[in-house]
């Protein structure tokens, strides 16, 4: 039988006239035909590599690495109302999963309950809606919040997020010492890159800064900020452009802490990255290499720590969703496999696989479960966990891995002469590097030199389609329905008065979470608070550069 | 017909911060010839046609990842509509399933352009298919 055919040509014999093909990364780092001593300047291993878990941490986090403790599977869930993501939550964990890692819906992230006008559309589409404590239970029920961990990825209505889980396991009598987790609070990423945000960049470092102060004393065990790369290489940077931003992002918030009073070592061990990873699997693994390096010279040299756990980059990973092709959705597969592979051999401590449907829709239960099944079949069959850091010492490895710190570095340095990082922000310098390399590699697409299979190359007719996940309508009905029945129900002057509280410590500088953790109590909603942060410290307005 | 130059708006509505489509587009239309106003992030339907009848637009281009399509698509037709201009072509981009793309071009929308579609092809599609208005 005939199978479809490729739309893709031949390609033409070369001729003279022609320029010689570029051997490049996906980030367009050109790459030599082979490595040797001679690209290593010069090979200072134990100053440069040292041994796992040993400064500068470039061979991995822990001595033992994966032989000690595999790295977490993390699969970020969240769709329609808590319920639906609860049995999400109860299926993963059925299959293995031992973190969890929930996604909110729009609404949600920006500050909106599921009843206001701009929510309209948006309720429980892209994750879970979440209006107030209520919503947060439902979305816990029978998960035993001291013995999971959990993870939230919110950034501009964070505090409010992370005082209803405090609220909940306080209503369930755990103290919050015993939580476990981590909450994505990366606002300066926000502004960078994935543009979700209330406040202006002050404000909003202020409120993060709030929440490591408070966790630092009261929440020890918990990541108050994931400085994340992931939605910067989404944005389209190149690898060193995600490892340069993310650790400037991470400079601005150990900086911020001690100017709070906080110190370095009190906070920074749980202080937890999350970065993204590509196709290109030598410079992915590079990249971890470096960025566990950098980070380890940053807080040694430039913050003056002085404990080695202050040093660690500890990381999560997620494949790239942009990789992923609506076209041939079967070889999403291959590509998150690849990926995920470069997040182990890069010495990633948590991961997250993408689900071969995800560039269509969320995804289904079926789709999920492969993704899943990638991780363990590299954890439990492919042998790379055996030995820590397998490819170090590789000459090409090791060059990229130099390259790209030096790259990144160079970046920083730039930052650093721009008065930091959201000044940096405010002059809109490392949005454009992005949008810059995002229309550079379109363009090599659409020119063909960058090739993606199954859309520039090998191309088949539409196949059939993917079987998707489709969110009812009836989600977004039934959940403002909540909503406006639990509003109606609360005391009112009771809602009001912890309102005011927050509204307060807002104007005069006081650490928001323990008001905001009391209004929740109270039902006070996303909104309403989100509302308070709008009205004392203003809304911030995309630039909207081209 | 005019000779002028084709003015595009291109809009991004909704809660989501997913712009690199958009700005994508935004640039290989202004490097093709095209003139392009960029409304930025979080647009409300009013304040796309607000932008769009001000600015005298002959296209409005929406880029949408949120999922959100069903609603954002025939809000902004609803709202052109309402004040008399229906005569605005509007098509858009982003992650909108095969049978969504069917209902919103019955409803009115020109074109659908789904991820991996080159800036070439939406180029072309824009030269071909929009014309000067008034």
């Amino acid at each position: 039988m005939k199978s479809a055919q490729t739309a893709a040509q031949p390609a033409p014999p070369a001729s003279p006239a022609e320029p010689e093909r570029r051997f490049t990364t996906v980030s367009d780092l050109e790459i030599e035909p082979v490595y040797t001593p001679a690209h290593l300047d010069p090979f200072r291993y134990d100053e440069r590599l040292g041994a796992p878990g040993e400064y500068p941490y470039t061979r991995g986090s822990y001595p033992s690495m994966y032989r000690g403790k595999l790295w977490t599977m993390r699969q970020f869930a969240g769709f329609g109302t808590p319920e639906d993501t609860n049995a999400r939550f109860r299926f993963l964990r059925a299959q293995g999963q031992a973190a969890l890692s929930t996604a909110f819906d729009m609404p949600t992230l920006m500050g909106y309950d599921a009843d206001h006008p701009r929510a309209r559309g948006e309720v429980g589409r892209e994750g879970v809606a979440v209006s107030s404590l209520a919503d947060m239970e439902a979305l816990f029920a029978d998960i035993p919040l001291d013995r999971v961990s959990t993870s939230m990825t919110v950034n501009c209505s964070a505090s409010i997020l992370l005082a209803m889980y405090f609220a909940l396991a306080e209503r369930r009598g755990i103290p919050l010492d015993r939580l476990g987790g981590t909450i994505q609070n990366d606002m300066l990423k926000e502004f960078i890159a994935q543009k979700e945000w209330i406040c202006p960049p002050e404000p909003a470092m202020r409120i993060v800064v709030d929440m490591i102060e408070f966790c630092t004393t009261h929440a020890p065990r918990w990541h108050a900020v994931s400085i994340s790369g992931y939605h910067i290489r989404e944005a389209g940077s190149t690898a060193a452009q995600e490892l340069a931003f993310t650790l400037a992002d991470g400079i601005g918030y150990v900086q911020a802490a001690v100017e709070r009073g906080l110190d370095v070592d009190d906070f920074a061990a749980r202080l937890s990255f999350f970065f993204n990873v590509h196709n290109d699997l030598l410079e992915e693994v590079a990249k971890f290499r470096a960025a566990r390096r950098m980070w380890a010279t940053i807080m040694r040299e430039r913050f003056g720590a002085r404990q080695a756990r202050s040093y660690i980059l500890r990381t999560h990973a997620q494949t790239a969703g942009c990789s992923l092709t609506a076209q041939q959705p079967l070889n999403n597969v291959v590509r998150v496999a690849i990926q995920a592979l470069a997040a182990v051999l890069g010495g990633a401590n948590s991961l997250h696989t993408n689900s071969m449907d995800e560039v269509l829709a969320l995804p289904t239960e079926a789709a999920v479960l492969t993704a899943l099944r990638t991780q363990q079949i590299i954890a439990e069959e492919s042998g790379v966990i055996n030995t820590a850091d397998p490819l170090g010492g590789s000459y090409a490895i090791e060059s990229l891995t130099d390259r790209l710190e030096r790259e990144a570095f160079a970046y920083i340095d730039r930052i650093d002469r721009m008065g930091g990082i959201i000044r940096a922000i405010e002059l809109g310098f490392p949005q454009q590097e992005i949008a810059d390399a995002a229309y550079h590699y379109q363009r090599q697409l659409d020119r063909g030199e960058k090739i993606v299979v199954g859309v520039n190359k090998y191309a088949t007719a539409d196949a059939a389609p993917l079987e998707t996940l489709r969110v009812s309508n009836d989600v977004e009905r039934r959940q403002v329905a909540r909503v406006r029945e639990r509003k109606q129900a609360r005391d009112s002057a009771v809602v009001g008065q912890r309102l005011a509280a927050v509204r307060s410590a807002a104007r005069e500088g006081r650490n928001l979470m323990p008001p905001i953790i009391a209004a929740v109590h109270e039902e006070c909603t996303v909104g309403e608070i989100s509302d308070i942060f709008r009205e004392v410290f203003g809304v911030y307005r995309d630039p909207a550069w081209i | 017909m005019s000779d002028r130059r084709l003015r595009i708006l291109i809009a991004k509505p909704g809660l989501d911060g997913h712009d690199r489509g958009a700005k994508i587009i935004a640039r290989a239309l202004r490097d093709a010839g095209f003139e392009v106003i960029y409304t930025g992030l979080h647009q409300t339907p009013e304040m796309i046609v607000e932008a769009a009848l001000q600015e005298d637009v002959d296209a409005i281009g929406l880029s949408i990842l949120s999922g959100a399509h069903m609603t954002l698509f025939p809000a902004v037709l609803e709202l052109l509509h309402e004040r008399g201009v229906d005569d605005l072509p509007v098509f858009g981009g982003g992650i909108v399933p095969p049978e969504d793309i069917a209902e919103l071009k019955q409803q009115g929308v020109r074109e659908l352009f789904t991820p991996g579609a080159s800036t070439e092809d939406i180029v072309t599609w824009a030269r071909t298919s929009l014309q000067p208005r008034g």
